[in-house]
């Protein structure tokens, strides 16, 4: 197969690129789902934080506390309790998926919206809910 | 899925037709179905344990240094917290790693990467395990 026309890379046809495709929710979901995956990995250090924080006593806890507390550390809060929602509603769709069901388009793009609907009406529940507390039963 | 019974390949067909025994345990990760598999069981412990410790944890937003304590000291919060560091540590630990083989082609950055994932997991995961554990069994 060794001839002249080999030996110099000839320009081939590519597959379309990403981003020519406009985005479809199954695309946006997908990439989601590796985001707030991503995200609770690097936010599993404000739990372990916490806990130390309790750990170790009434002054470091109240610092701690203070912090998280802040309008800035709500708003993280706010933001890692709907990654950790929403992925974990994205993960049941993708166990569902695992079954061989619900890969036709229609299931698809209900499955999508109704992941991120219930992620963020869960997230504002939450918050409400556990707000009311404030520590109680 | 069906098993059929496949015809005997024909020779053009047996001489294309992947070895298989070549291919095992050669891929970019060395493993598979072991990791999907674990990756999915997780997933159910993640969802089971997390429902139970987020209703706990969130009615603690705004609650003062006892209250915490004294709910962090109950096995009902403890127990299922350290089931959830621990299912969380697999999980997290796989997905980040598909995460790295996805995005990573050098084998150097990614190796080192992976390691770098395991030390994360574990570093966070038993700091984790120490504050619950120091507060259960501790002054
Ligand atoms: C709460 C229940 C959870 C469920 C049901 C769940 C479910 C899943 C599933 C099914 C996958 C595989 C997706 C795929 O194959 O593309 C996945 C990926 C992943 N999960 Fe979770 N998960 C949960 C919690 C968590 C937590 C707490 C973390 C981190 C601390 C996490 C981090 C990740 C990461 C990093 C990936 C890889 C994402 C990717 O490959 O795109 N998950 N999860």
């Amino acid at each position: 197969m060794a001839n002249a026309d080999m030996q110099r890379p000839k320009a081939r046809p590519l597959s379309p690129h990403l981003q020519i495709y406009s985005p479809l929710i199954n695309m946006v979901m997908s990439i989601v789902h590796r985001i707030t995956g991503a995200a609770l990995y690097v936010g599993t250090l404000l739990l372990a934080w916490w806990l130390v924080a309790i750990a170790s006593g009434p002054d470091y806890f109240a610092y701690v506390n203070g912090i998280m507390g802040s309008p800035l550390g709500l708003i993280v809060l706010l933001g890692y309790s709907w990654a950790l929602l929403h992925h974990m509603i994205g993960g049941i769709r993708h166990l569902i998926w695992d079954t061989g069901r619900g890969f036709d388009l229609a299931s698809v793009d209900r499955l999508s919206w109704g992941t991120i609907i219930l992620s963020l009406a869960l997230t504002v529940m939450l918050w409400i809910w556990g707000l009311s507390m404030r520590g109680g039963i | 899925m069906s098993t059929t019974l496949r015809p005997t390949p024909s020779p053009t067909e047996a001489r294309i037709r992947t070895p298989l025994a070549k291919a095992r345990g050669l891929g970019s990760a060395k493993s598979g179905t072991d990791h999907f598999w674990l990756q999915r069981v997780t997933a159910v412990s993640n969802f089971v344990l997390v429902v139970v410790v987020l209703l706990q944890i969130a009615r603690l937003a705004g609650a003062d240094y006892a209250t915490v304590k004294t709910a962090m000291k109950s096995p009902l919060l403890s127990l299922p917290l350290l089931l959830l560091v621990l299912s969380g540590m697999v999980h997290m630990r796989l997905g980040m790693q598909t995460i790295i083989e996805d995005y990573f082609h050098s084998e150097g950055r990614k190796v080192l990467l992976l390691m770098l994932n395991t030390f994360f997991v574990i570093l966070v995961g038993l700091t984790c395990v120490y504050a619950v554990a120091k507060l259960s069994f501790g002054a």
